[in-house]
C-alpha cells in the first residue's frame, strides 16, 4: 500500500509550503516542486533531472538520513553557485516514506 | 542582410525538423542560435544521453537525433547564424521583420518563428570583481576560434567535459595551458581525464586543483589572475587570457522585450490554429512556447513545426491553393537540386 508523506519545502521568496508528496510515482523532489509549482516553469529543473544543471539545488535542513550523492550530482555541486554543506540537488533524491517530515530550503537562482 | 522565408530562432530538434517541413512548402529557412553548434539542448547538454520516445527510434542519442535531423534537412540547404544570440525585431512597413543579433548580423523574413527552447544558453559566469571590464578583453566563456589563443597563456576553470577538452587542444597551440578546478575530481569522459593526467605530467599542462580564481588583474586587457588552492595563499599567475567553463544555463532573454505575451517564462500561443503569437507573422514552436496542456517533448515540436509551416505559406504565398502532398507519393525535390522518390514498381509480364 502506498500513502503520501509530508515534506516542508521553503521556496525562493522564503515562503514555506507544507505540502503532501505521493510515494508511488516514483517521483523525486524537484519533479514534487515543479508539481506544486513552487518555482516558476524554467527555472526550477531545466535539465530534467540529469544531475545537469544546479537549478533544482536545496538545503536540507532536517536531520533525515537521504541517499548518497551520486558522481553526477557531486561534480554537478562542485561548480554550482551558492552550494553550502547541506546542499543536494532535488532531482537526485527519490520520495520515499523514509523521508516523512523532511524539510528544505530551495537554494537561490544562479 | 540575410534573407528567407522563415526565419528560425534557435537550431534545436524543432527549429531543424521546421527546415525539413518549410522545404516541403519550398520555403526557405535560416536559423539563428547562440550556441556555436546546431542541435540546442541535445547538442550542449545531453548529447551522449538516450531518448526513448522519439516516434519510430526505440531508442536514440540525442547527438545522433541531432545528425539525423541535419541530414534529413540538408536538401532543403538551411542558412545558419551560429553563437550569435537574436536581439531586436523590427516589423517593417510590409509586415516582414527584421531580427538583429548581438553581434549585429541583420537577417530578413517575412515569417519568424521561435523554437528558442529554454531561451539562449548563457555561460555561468563566477561572481569575480571586475569581470564584466575584461569580457573580450582577455576572458571568454566560449571558445570559437582556438587560433586566438596561439602562443599565448591561458587559464582554463571548470571541471566538465569542456574544460578538459580544451585544456587537451590548447596545449598544443598555446604556449602555456593552466586548467583550475575547485576539486581534484573531474567529471568528463574517462580518456579525457587520463589526457589531461598525462598532459599534467609532462608539464604541458599546469593543473592547480582544488583550487577557485580569487581575484582579475589588469588596466585595459587581463594581465593575471590570483588563485587560491584550498588551505594556502594566494598566488598570482600572469595570463594572456581567462577562460571559466562552467556549463551554461537557458534565459529566455531579449525575446522577452519583443512585445509578446509571456506566461511561465514561455510564450503563449493560439494552439487551436497554427502556434501564431500575439504578433501576426512571429510564432513559437517546441518548449519555449505555452498553450493550456503544453507537454514540453521534442515529439510534440515536430507537430507544431509542421502546422507552423502550413501557415507560413499562407502568409508568404497569400490566397494559393494548397494541397497536401505525400513525400511517398510525391518524392523530395531539394533545394540542391537532388531529387529522392520511391522507386518505381517494375511492370513486367510473366511468360
Amino acid at each position: 500500500m502506498s500513502f503520501d508523506i509530508n515534506i516542508k519545502i521553503t521556496d525562493r521568496l522564503g515562503v514555506t509550503h507544507q505540502i503532501e508528496a505521493p510515494t508511488d510515482m516514483a517521483l523525486n523532489l524537484m519533479e514534487v516542486m515543479r508539481m506544486y509549482e513552487l518555482a516558476p516553469e524554467g527555472t526550477i529543473g531545466i535539465c530534467g533531472g540529469m544531475a545537469m544543471c544546479a537549478s533544482c539545488q536545496c538545503y536540507i535542513e532536517s536531520t533525515h538520513e537521504l541517499s548518497e550523492q551520486s558522481d553526477d550530482e557531486e561534480a554537478m555541486l562542485s561548480e554550482a553557485f551558492h552550494v553550502k554543506p547541506n546542499s543536494r540537488l532535488g532531482c537526485q533524491i527519490q520520495i520515499t516514506p523514509k523521508l516523512e517530515g523532511l524539510e528544505v530550503r530551495l537554494a537561490p537562482e544562479e | 542582410m540575410i534573407t528567407t522565408d522563415i526565419l528560425i530562432i534557435g537550431a534545436g530538434p524543432t527549429g531543424l525538423f521546421t527546415v525539413f517541413e518549410a522545404g516541403l512548402l519550398k520555403l526557405k529557412c535560416h536559423l539563428i542560435d547562440a550556441l556555436p553548434q546546431p542541435g540546442g539542448q541535445c547538442s550542449e547538454i545531453y548529447p551522449k544521453k538516450p531518448i526513448y520516445d522519439i516516434p519510430a527510434y526505440p531508442e536514440i542519442l540525442a547527438g545522433d537525433l541531432t545528425k539525423k535531423l541535419l541530414e534529413q534537412s540538408k536538401q532543403f540547404k538551411p542558412g545558419f547564424t551560429l553563437g550569435e544570440r537574436a536581439e531586436t525585431i523590427e516589423k517593417q512597413v510590409d509586415g516582414s521583420f527584421i531580427v538583429t543579433t548581438n553581434k549585429g548580423s541583420k537577417h530578413h523574413a517575412p515569417v519568424v518563428a521561435i523554437a528558442g527552447g529554454l531561451g539562449s544558453f548563457e555561460p555561468r559566469k563566477p561572481a569575480l570583481d571586475q569581470l564584466s571590464d575584461f569580457e573580450d578583453k582577455g576572458i571568454a566563456y566560449m571558445i570559437k576560434d582556438p587560433e586566438v589563443y596561439r602562443n599565448k597563456r591561458v587559464v582554463i576553470a571548470g571541471g566538465g567535459d569542456s574544460a578538459l577538452d580544451w585544456s587537451i587542444f590548447l596545449s598544443d597551440v598555446a604556449s602555456e595551458v593552466t586548467l583550475i578546478h575547485r576539486r581534484t575530481e573531474f567529471r568528463g569522459a574517462l580518456d579525457s581525464v587520463e589526457k589531461v593526467q598525462e598532459l599534467k605530467n609532462k608539464g604541458k599542462i599546469n593543473l592547480i586543483t582544488p583550487a577557485e580564481v580569487t581575484a582579475l588583474f589588469g588596466n585595459d586587457h587581463l594581465e593575471a589572475i590570483e588563485v587560491t588552492q584550498t588551505g594556502q595563499v594566494a598566488q598570482r599567475i600572469e595570463t594572456d587570457a581567462f577562460i571559466p567553463l562552467f556549463g551554461l544555463s537557458p534565459k529566455l532573454g531579449p525575446i522577452a522585450n519583443w512585445g509578446l505575451e509571456i506566461e511561465k517564462n514561455a510564450i503563449k500561443v493560439n494552439n487551436a490554429l497554427d502556434y501564431q503569437t500575439n504578433i501576426p507573422g512571429i510564432f513559437a514552436i517546441g518548449d519555449v512556447n505555452t498553450y493550456p496542456g503544453k507537454l514540453k517533448l521534442i515529439l510534440c515540436g515536430f507537430h507544431e513545426a509542421t502546422l507552423m509551416c502550413q501557415a507560413a505559406y499562407k502568409i508568404i504565398n497569400p490566397g494559393k491553393r494548397f494541397v497536401l502532398k505525400y513525400t511517398t507519393v510525391s518524392g523530395i525535390d531539394g533545394f540542391d537540386g537532388t531529387r529522392k522518390e520511391a522507386p518505381k514498381s517494375v511492370v513486367k509480364s510473366i511468360d
